[in-house]
């Protein structure tokens, strides 16, 4: 083993041990904070933030960014309710059509992006515009729930499958009863086959190569655009996936709710690029970025604070986690285009 | 005598412990163009830097009109009268402003009165843009402008400032016969009116239609002056290029089969088009000069570039790569120049590195790569180009130049081809790694034929069984490496031999 200067140990472990200490100060605070319940809370409420911080991550890998995903997170929210709610159609129905949703969508993005030339941020930042509007559309900006009146004066009859509900609020048997939450699953089995992909197959070997150097890629006899394209797919379908879970969580296609998804991944995901100072976008470092954020905030919210001043304690986490990977490693990771 | 505009002495420059400029004296006489040649790396741009103040000199002296001349930065120069028009057209120009204020730029860079007098200005600008002969409407975006356009206002703009010496890096790499045209009768405008001029171009058309006096560079050395009513062209590439013979000791084996045969390729609309065939066990050198066609021989082969006309057949059969995925899938390799933009994932490490272009061959089920597999083939493919580094992980930008060169070379080595083609790669490299890879190179030709690009000429003899000389687009020479007629080659390189075929 080599050994670690201080500053290559703090770039290293720094937010790790910034993690510990949170959790230990949390816990003298309010010893509730360590029982198994408030983790389980922690983890639901992470669930769906970590799954479209992972779609992100992949984005972020070949260098790209993708700011639609809070906005297809709540389309798929609504269209599943739609599915369910006015076209009385069944859980299974639902899950599909929103994935189909998500994957057109990372497909469009990618396309403008290969294909148009538009910027990454532009073009999903117009995408996100084009979803907020588009997904109240079809209800005149109604919450969707069972028993709304419709524009031509009927009644909705549909309502939320039970099946979907549980995706949502179903709990598993873990050592105590009724403890984890399928959500949670879900973020698990997800995240450990993101991080598959991302570090043991070749197609994630590939896309860090684009990230790194896309020029050299091609060179390479690599098909930069098709991994592009399929990198916002990704995302599309993992932003789908978080929405389908809120939806079963809430039970109706609230108009309202999904606001902060995409803040609170972006933070998630670029928090990871501090974790073991990797200084690249990683699926073990989203993860714990999200993990991280969300021990924050159950933090904060049994301490009382108002939510104004989470939101600024997460701003503030995400500099500091910005200046661990970009000052303090300075590392030359990547060649920007 | 004419007098000199510059006078530099002495001149020298390093980054780091990379001697850049290694004691340069050149003198700059006014009314005279004076062409500067040299090949990557020779040092021309570093030394229009400090001419122009970006780089500060880290001993010698430059004299402008017999004053001590060292300029504060790139403003301060601009004032003395040392006037630089860039390669990159639009680094010249702020597109989205009209001609006017581009004219007038530096003026409102240096302040002035908070508001702009738009009247004003038209009138400045127009004076400007006649004093260099350009009609055009002053008020119109720049944005809409042809490359030559944007090039004459960025000219126009320098004249402004009555330059003494004014700086023309690789002018016409963008233009048109006829925008060329253009400029030239500019640059004799100019020249009459005695201003120095210092020309950077690779082009013999260009410089045999303006040059008075020929510089060429070599390592940070002026290598050549050549002056005089007759000027030996030839002289100045081959000052430029070099060739001390080094202990060449090339055994050429029999050439196999043919494996690449192209017939009427024509790479542009405008050039002649090329035959060549390639054999299995045969290295072959490209050489000439930047801008002469290898990299765009290169592209057409690999996928990258279409080209205009002409047949391709690769072991017989048809082959027209429509991308370099296929290129690959086809047995053909290229190792592409400028190692930093177009091979090394700096991300990566070796290991990474070296196996890139062959994931799916080292992976297994559900494309999980297979990592013993993947580290056993970095370490063979480490031990025969003799990367020295500690281990695979290491990560590649803590090789040197010359292991990092090896590493992206190696890349392609590692599976068998058809056909690779290596761009340059000696590019940066110490003696020892050149001898490492070009012995790689031949130790492996046996199965497949072998394209080396190599604009240096010592290079090409060092490696290859056969030259091909390419110019403008198209192939002007084939000598095969015994006893070769240097002064023919290079004639051919500088594009000033008749149009000769020998056949290989």
């Amino acid at each position: 083993m080599k050994s670690l200067s201080a500053t290559e140990l703090a770039i290293r472990y720094g937010f790790l041990v910034l993690m510990a200490g949170l959790i230990i100060v949390f816990s003298v605070l309010k010893p509730a904070f360590l029982s198994p319940q408030s983790g389980v809370f922690i983890l639901q409420s992470v669930a769906i933030t970590g799954i479209l911080a992972l779609g992100v991550t992949a984005t972020l890998v070949v260098d790209g960014f993708d700011l639609s995903i809070g906005a297809v997170a709540t389309s798929a929210m609504m269209l599943s309710a739609y599915v369910m709610v006015i076209w009385e159609m069944g859980a299974l129905s639902a899950v599909l059509l929103c994935l189909a949703m998500g994957a057109v969508v990372g497909l469009v993005n990618g396309l403008l992006i290969v294909k148009m030339r538009v910027p990454d941020l532009l073009a999903t930042l117009g995408m996100m515009f084009l979803l907020v509007g588009l997904q109240r559309i079809p209800t005149q900006g109604n919450s969707i729930s069972t028993g709304m009146v419709l524009a031509d004066g009927r009644t909705a009859e549909g309502s939320f499958a039970p099946e979907f509900l549980m995706l949502g609020r179903h709990r598993i048997d873990f050592i105590l009863p009724d403890l984890v939450p399928l959500s949670v699953v879900v973020l698990v089995v997800i995240a450990v086959l993101t991080w598959v992909f991302l570090e043991l197959t070749r197609h994630g070997r590939v896309m860090y190569a684009i990230g790194s150097n896309a020029q050299a890629a091609g060179l390479a006899g690599i098909n930069v655009a098709r991994y592009r394209v399929l990198a916002y797919v990704i995302s599309g379908v993992m932003a789908s996936i978080g929405g389908i879970l809120l939806s079963a969580r809430l039970g109706r296609g609230d108009v309202a709710s999904g606001n902060n998804l995409l803040l609170d991944s972006v933070a998630a995901a670029l928090i990871g690029f501090a974790v073991l100072g990797a200084a690249k976008p990683n699926a073990f470092g989203t993860a714990i970025g999200a993990l991280f954020v969300g021990i924050l905030l159950q933090g904060l919210t049994m301490l009382n604070a108002p939510y104004y001043t989470q939101d600024f304690i997460k701003g503030a986490v995400l500099v500091v986690a910005l200046v661990f990977t970009f000052a303090l490693s300075g590392r030359v990771g990547r060649v920007r285009r | 005598m004419t007098p000199q505009a510059i006078t530099i002495r002495g001149l020298t420059k390093a980054f780091g412990r990379n001697a850049v400029l290694r004691g340069v004296d050149l003198d700059l006489p006014v009314g005279q163009v004076t062409v500067l040649m040299g090949a990557n790396g020779a040092g021309k741009s570093t030394l229009v830097k400090v001419l122009c103040g970006v780089h500060a000199a880290d001993a010698g002296e430059v004299r402008l009109d017999g004053q001590p001349f060292v300029p504060a930065g790139p403003a301060a120069a601009l004032r003395s009268g040392v006037v630089t028009v860039h390669q990159n057209i639009n680094d010249g120009v702020v597109p989205d402003l009209d001609v006017a204020s581009n004219l007038l730029l530096d003026a409102l860079a240096e302040g002035g009165g908070l508001f702009l007098n738009r009247r004003r200005m038209r009138e400045d600008a127009q004076r400007i843009a006649a004093a260099v002969g350009m009609e055009i409407d002053v008020t119109r975006p720049v944005a809409g402008l042809s490359l030559a356009d944007r090039q004459l206002v960025s000219i126009a703009r320098a004249m402004a400032h009555r330059p003494r010496l004014l700086i023309l890096d690789e002018p016409t790499s963008s233009l048109s016969l006829a925008e060329a045209q253009r400029l030239f009768a500019l640059i004799d405008r100019l020249r009459a009116e005695g201003v120095a001029i210092l020309y950077i171009s690779h082009r013999m058309s260009d410089i045999r239609r303006l040059a008075d006096r020929i510089v060429s560079m070599r390592d940070g050395q002026v290598s050549g002056l050549f002056e005089g009513p007759a000027l030996d062209y030839s002289g100045a590439v081959r000052a430029m290029l070099g060739h001390e013979i080094t202990e060449v000791d090339i055994a050429i084996p029999p050439p196999g089969p043919a494996m690449l045969e192209a017939r009427g390729l024509r790479l542009k609309p405008e050039a002649r088009p090329l035959d060549l065939v390639l054999h299995r066990n045969e290295v072959v050198a490209i050489t000439g000069l930047v801008g002469s066609g290898k990299s765009a021989l290169a592209a057409a082969l690999f996928g990258l570039e279409a080209p205009v006309a002409g047949e391709v057949r690769l072991d017989g059969q048809p082959y027209r790569p429509a991308n370099p995925g296929q290129a690959v899938a086809a047995g053909v390799f290229l190792a592409a120049k400028d190692r930093l933009t177009n091979a090394v994932i700096p991300g990566f490490d070796i290991q990474q590195n070296l196996t890139l272009p062959f994931t799916a061959r080292h992976s297994g089920p559900l494309s999980l790569i297979r990592r013993a597999a993947e580290r056993a083939a970095a370490e063979r493919a480490i031990a025969a180009m003799g990367v020295v580094c500690q281990g695979p992980r290491d990560g590649i930008l803590t090789l040197s130049g010359g292991n990092q060169q090896k590493v992206v070379v190696g890349r392609w080595m590692a599976e068998a081809s058809r056909l690779l083609i290596l761009d340059e790669p000696f590019q940066g490299v110490d003696i020892q790694a050149r001898r490492d890879i070009g012995r790689r190179i031949r130790d492996s030709a046996e199965t497949r034929a072998t394209f080396v690009l190599c604009a240096e000429i010592d290079e090409a003899l060092e490696v290859a069984d056969r030259i091909l000389v390419m110019s403008e687009h198209t192939v002007v020479g084939d000598h095969r490496n015994e006893n070769i007629d240097l002064a023919l080659l290079m004639a051919q390189v500088s594009g000033t031999a008749e149009q000769t075929k020998e056949p290989a």
